[in-house]
């Protein structure tokens, strides 16, 4: 990269060319605060105000935003200087933060966002005072229709960064500004309710919100009371969760795999069992291999698409549903773990399915609102009573008391549906699903296993990874994995066209996977002070990696050789796809969903 | 018209057209068989008063009198004295009516038209002699003005494009075609000294040469007609007054940088310019005038026109790019300036409507001569919407470097009810006030700036004595926070809390530490907003309080209202000595809030009921409500 010389605060340094100001500062050793940038200036709007700094000339000195500012146009020795601790410029951030106090709801002791806020961190280093200025608030919404994510504008301080969020993910724009001046909010068009437009639910801009004007729709309370009432709550975790939920105990990310102190956590919580959504991500892939398989081998509607992120089946249902035959039937594991709860292993315990009480630990805000469709209940019982995201379980863990450090490693509970392979772990990575379907897949078509066992051409965090793989008996097949629905949209618009090479597509709602999710901790830099200047960049990897290691370790890493997985068809669902596991484990889409 | 695919054919219309455009509006004796123009005002004031139902009376009524083969009647663009339309001029006798009603036609036809004698009633007035004034040029307001931006507009009919072409139109656009450069054209623009007439007054040739210096497959050149200044009309009245000439200055900036699209932004609430531009643009592509291969030269240039939904902030360039793009419209950090990066990402230069009027004229008499007129920093002319307490409100273009005093008393023709000057606000809602100190500044772009107020795009509105100036920066506030876009933090909180404070000023509970944090405010959002709007926002408020502190420490410290404007800081009150006890106040009260017994007892008001509406003072015949 070409490099620029700069001067700030009177030093000169040599800086790639192609920098913001604010980054190329961060290189030089200043951390300049900042609100509404975001990904390294790439989501600025330049709107917030408080990283300006004082860009002087001869002619004198001018505030602008550092977020935005190329360093390419003020070369040192074109005599531009940069002084970020200049009275002017430390002034004017003070009071763009005093200001955005002003306006502000200042709930903050009882704040979802309590201790993640960046708001109250840009507060603090700027040293604004709380009520310099004071007036009229602007007119605020509180939304909590929808099933995954809430809204209250009182706390939004209009960075516009979710607004970027989902358009640069999603591709959609569900959020933007509305009306104009004091009177400006960020809202779905009209100011509409999350639960009254095309919104996926991913949570992508809970992610990315700097206070607490985003945040998941909390079901704590739902789990409580069916403790309360004596129900057998019986909890699942995602393959996800456990990637990362040491952050929210001070971990560095990927510094540790969470799975056995999450567990000795849940057990403290009172839950009647522990078990892990992989068992159900191994049933999961049975189902859909032997889907696959049938596709293939009997001229069905090809490719097939993975089903198991309900980002993207909401996708699919507002924009897509056109493609609803290439989507796989099969309901996401967590429901699938649901729905075999409530029969199967009620059946073998004897327990009325009614009594049990299921609650999945996820790393996702959408899944909210797939517990609730109509189409993932069994006979009137519904497959998933309670979804609570990673930072929702520690919470839970924080209120208990539960200190994350003494905990011991304990293992999940061993009872029917205990077992786990390594092919389940992956899923909650992109590529993963796929990965793990091909192992089976290729078992199932040539009675052998897949030696390399790693299909490595599906891994990787870009955002759409093609590949041809050698299915033995069936040829060489052509798969594609993407994540995002903005990287989505090219492949399924040519399947839409009749152009799509693919046999199976792998489509995962939220870059990067569920790793990603709209329920994970949050990854806020300035916040993060022991992280790496860079972790925006690298923490996905960092928490795929954590999957990958337990797939690696794992000694079965085939869903098929899952001893669980084998005593269930075996005793009571019979074939993959067979009348019961479609009535259990599959599900049906709506076509063009309003 | 057959198409016009030649230098030849141009020529040959422009001689065809200038020769019966000379016809029409000859200036002289009446021939017997001459005939006689009539020019009606069709510039939106105007039409406001009447002047469509005007023209198409005399039309009618030459029916009647068979007058229609030797009269013709024509709109045309704005007279400029607005608040004395509509107008009727007549040819060729050079005669100029005002505040023409329909009830008027007749006379004008018998006694004028046919008894060759002009209508007395209707011709100005010379205030100081009294004397009825027959010829336009010999009214004051009109004596110091020369028009450029306006060219054409009250004497061509912006429908026609003959008439544009027989009034100097598209001869510019045939010399840079034929004799220039495209580098030629930016470096007598240069040469010109033309500066941007926007508000931003940055100069055009130097913004050409930068888009004519990016390489690119694509460019763009936008005319900024969002006119969005409270009382501000200068592109209106340009567009209204001769579309032809503003696309032929489009068309030359597009041939300087290698634009070959081009795009109005027009705000919606100029309905008569949008149809005007539209019906011009659409003649002009029938000609040839506009498309591929223009004239055979090989010039390119096409033209789109799109409607403003009416947001103050659309007038910066690049909330302006974003609107046309279809986007909210918010204006964006630069860099990367539009010239680099701008609409759809391609290079693009933003220039406003007056100054692509000025561009045509500079051609065609040439930079040299261009920069003789105006002061050292500025060149030519400038547009102004004259209003508020001035006799003459309207529009008016007088060389740069004319004075405030000429402005306001020779052309404006002083205050109204001998009232005495106290400030003018040049600027619009981004610029500031000048004072009696400054009358004599020769007004530019850098002088006034100077003066801690701005040219912005033309507004000059007239303050006497009457007017608070607290009240004044309030209703700019007022007007700002409602026009902030809302992206940026220091203009959407910021500007809110200024009002706020003001709010308090005007209703006497600020303290001296409001006064503090005003300034402080007004400062910070001055440095620290995201664009121009949130930069200039305070500038009512910082100008006012320099120039009027008095007036700002009378709120806070007496609780006064020095100008008896601000409601809470001032009371109607009866003079027991001066009241006849008749009871009218009483009676017009809405309030009921004045008592009294007619014949016996003055009368009183009741103060704590009283809405300060001012009808009493109204409706009192012998002067005896003040204001306190």
């Amino acid at each position: 990269m070409e490099k620029v010389n700069i001067k700030i605060e009177g030093r000169i340094y040599s800086v790639d060319k192609d920098l913001t100001v604010l980054e190329a500062a961060r290189r030089c050793g200043y951390n300049i605060p900042s609100l509404c940038s975001w990904n390294h200036g790439k989501c600025s709007l330049a709107s917030c105000r408080v990283c300006l700094v004082e860009i002087r000339t001869a002619r004198g000195g001018k505030l602008f935003a550092s977020c935005v500012y190329p360093v390419a146009d003020i070369p040192a020795e074109k005599g531009f200087e940069v002084f970020i601790s200049s009275p002017m410029a430390t002034k004017a951030r003070k009071a763009s933060v005093e200001l955005l106090l002003s306006n502000h709801s200042k709930d903050c002791q009882t704040c979802v966002k309590n201790g993640h806020c960046e708001l109250l961190h840009v507060a603090q280093v700027t040293g604004a005072e709380a009520n310099k200025y004071e007036g009229e608030l602007t007119p605020t919404t509180y939304d909590d229709l929808a099933p995954g994510i809430v809204r209250d504008t009182s706390k939004c301080i209009l960075c516009g960064r979710c607004i970027e969020r989902c358009k640069e993910a999603q591709g959609i724009g569900i959020l933007g500004f509305e009306k104009r001046g004091f009177q400006t909010i960020v809202a779905p068009v009209m100011n509409k309710s999350f639960a009254k437009v095309p919104c996926l639910q991913c949570g992508q801009c809970i992610n990315v919100c700097p206070t607490g004007a985003l945040s998941e729709h909390r079901e704590i309370d739902k789990v409580d009371a069916a403790m309360k009432a004596g129900k057998k709550v019986i909890v699942q975790t995602a393959p996800a969760v456990r990637a990362a939920i040491a952050e929210e105990f001070g971990k560095k990310v990927g510094e540790e795999n969470g799975t056995g102190r999450m567990v000795a956590a849940l057990h403290r919580l009172g839950f009647y069992r522990v078990f892990d959504t992989n068992f159900s991500a191994d049933l999961t892939i049975m189902e859909e291999a032997q889907e696959l398989i049938n596709r293939i081998t009997k001229g069905g509607v090809l490719p097939q698409i993975t089903s198991c992120s309900p980002g993207w089946i909401n996708y699919m249902e507002f924009f897509y549903s056109d493609l609803i035959p290439n989507v796989s039937t099969c309901k996401s594991p967590h429901e699938m773990f649901g729905a075999i709860l409530k029969s199967y292993y009620a059946k073998k315990h004897g327990l009325d399915p009614k009594d049990i009480y299921v609650v999945s630990v996820m790393p996702c805000t959408a899944k909210k609102y797939e517990e609730a469709r109509p189409q993932n209940a069994v006979d009137g019982l519904r497959d998933v009573d309670a979804v609570i995201t990673t930072r929702e379980l520690a919470l839970m863990i924080k209120r208990a008391g539960i200190m994350w450090n003494s905990l011991p490693e304990e293992e999940f509970d061993n009872d029917l549906v205990g077992e786990y392979t390594g092919a389940g772990a992956i899923f909650g990575v992109t590529g993963g699903v796929m990965e793990a379907a091909l192992r089976t897949a290729y078992h199932t078509l040539n009675g052998k296993e897949y030696e390399a066992i790693d299909f490595k051409e599906v891994r990787g965090l870009q955002g759409v990874k093609e590949a041809e793989v050698d299915m033995g008996a069936a040829g060489k097949v052509k798969v594609a994995v993407t994540s995002g629905m903005a990287n989505a949209k090219k492949l399924l618009d040519e399947i839409r066209e009749g152009k799509s090479e693919y046999a199976f597509i792998e489509i995962m709602c939220c870059p990067g996977g569920c790793i990603n999710g709209g329920g994970q901790p949050f990854v806020k830099p300035s916040l993060m002070e022991n992280e790496d200047p860079d972790i925006l960049e690298t923490y996905r990897q960092k928490r795929a990696d954590v999957l990958y290691t337990i797939d690696e370790r794992k000694t079965i890493r085939q869903s098929h050789n899952n001893p669980d997985i084998q005593v269930l068809y075996k005793d009571y669902l019979g074939e993959p796809c067979s009348e019961l596991s479609e009535h259990l484990l599959h599900t049906s889409y709506v076509k063009d969903r309003e | 018209m057959d198409k016009i695919n030649s230098v030849e054919k141009l020529d040959k219309v422009i001689e065809d057209c200038s020769a019966a455009f000379s016809k029409k509006i000859r200036v002289g004796e009446r021939t017997k068989d001459g005939k006689i123009a009539i020019l009606v005002c069709g510039d939106t004031t105007c039409v406001a008063n009447g002047s469509v139902d005007i023209q198409s009376e005399l039309e009618k009524a030459l029916k009647e009198y068979h007058l229609e083969d030797k009269v013709t009647v024509n709109h045309v663009g704005c007279f400029g004295l607005c608040s004395q339309g509509p107008f009727i001029k007549i040819f060729p006798d050079d005669t100029i009516y005002r505040t023409v009603k329909v009830g008027d036609v007749k006379r004008i036809i018998e006694e004028d038209i046919i008894g060759g004698k002009p209508v007395e009633d209707l011709l100005f007035v010379d205030p100081e002699t009294g004397k009825k004034i027959q010829k336009q040029e010999d009214v004051n307001f009109y004596k110091k003005q020369k028009r450029i931006a306006l060219h054409g507009c009250a004497v061509i009919n912006p429908d026609y494009l003959e008439e544009a072409l027989g009034y100097d139109g598209f001869k510019a656009l045939k010399k840079v075609l034929t004799t220039m450069t495209p580098q030629q054209v930016i470096d007598e623009i240069l040469a010109s000294g033309l500066r941007g007439r926007g508000g931003a007054s940055f100069p055009t040739g130097r913004k050409w040469q930068f888009a004519a210096n990016v390489q690119s497959d694509q460019k763009y050149i936008v005319c900024n007609g969002d006119e969005g200044d409270p009382g501000a009309f200068m592109d209106r009245s340009i567009l209204e007054g001769n579309p032809f000439n503003v696309i032929e200055g489009m068309m030359i900036g597009g041939y300087a940088f290698g634009a070959s699209e081009g795009y109005f932004y027009v705000r919606a609430e100029y309905p008569v310019a949008v149809r005007r531009l539209k019906r011009a643009a659409e003649d002009l592509e029938k000609l040839g005038l506009l498309g591929d291969n223009i004239l055979g030269t090989g010039f390119s240039f096409r033209v789109h026109v799109r409607e403003g939904a009416g947001a103050f902030v659309c007038g910066e360039e690049t909330a302006l790019l974003a609107s046309i793009e279809g986007k909210r419209g918010m204006p964006r950090p630069r860099p990367p300036f539009p010239a680099i990066k701008g609409l759809w990402g391609k290079p693009t230069c933003v220039n406003n409507v007056e100054t692509l009027a000025t561009v045509p004229y500079i051609i065609r008499i040439g930079a040299k001569e261009f920069a003789k007129i105006g002061t050292e920093g500025s060149k030519g002319t400038k547009v102004f919407a004259l209003g508020g307490k001035v006799n003459n409100v309207g529009l008016v273009e007088v060389p740069m470097g004319t004075t405030l005093r000429t402005l306001i008393y020779d052309i404006g023709g002083g205050i109204p009810k001998g009232k005495k000057f106290k400030a003018i606000q040049t600027g619009g809602p981004s610029g500031g006030c000048l004072t009696e100190k400054d009358i004599d500044t020769p007004i530019d772009y850098d002088t006034l700036v100077a003066k801690g107020s701005m040219m912005g795009s033309g507004g000059a509105i007239v303050m006497d004595e009457d007017n608070c100036m607290v009240d004044v920066a309030h209703f700019y506030m007022d007007f700002i926070c409602d026009e902030s876009c809302g992206k940026c933090t220091d203009c959407r909180i910021g500007t809110k809390r200024l009002m706020e404070m003001l709010t308090k000023v005007t209703k006497g509970t600020a303290t001296e530490q409001t006064l503090e944090d005003l300034k402080e405010l007004s400062e910070i959002i001055k440095n620290g907003s995201l664009c121009a709007l949130g930069q200039t926002a305070a500038n009512p408020i910082l100008s006012t309080m320099v120039n009027f502190p008095e007036e700002y420490e009378a709120h806070v410290k007496e609780h006064k209202c020095p100008a008896h404007v601000c409601k809470d800081l001032m009371k109607y009150v009866i003079d027991p000595n001066k009241c006849k006890k008749c009871s009218m106040c009483a009676r017009n009260c809405p309030a009921s809030c004045i008592s009294g017994v007619p014949g016996k007892e003055p009368y009183v008001i009741d103060q704590s009921k009283c809405v300060k509406c001012g009808s009493c003072m109204a409706s009192c015949r012998f002067g005896a409500i003040s204001k306190e």
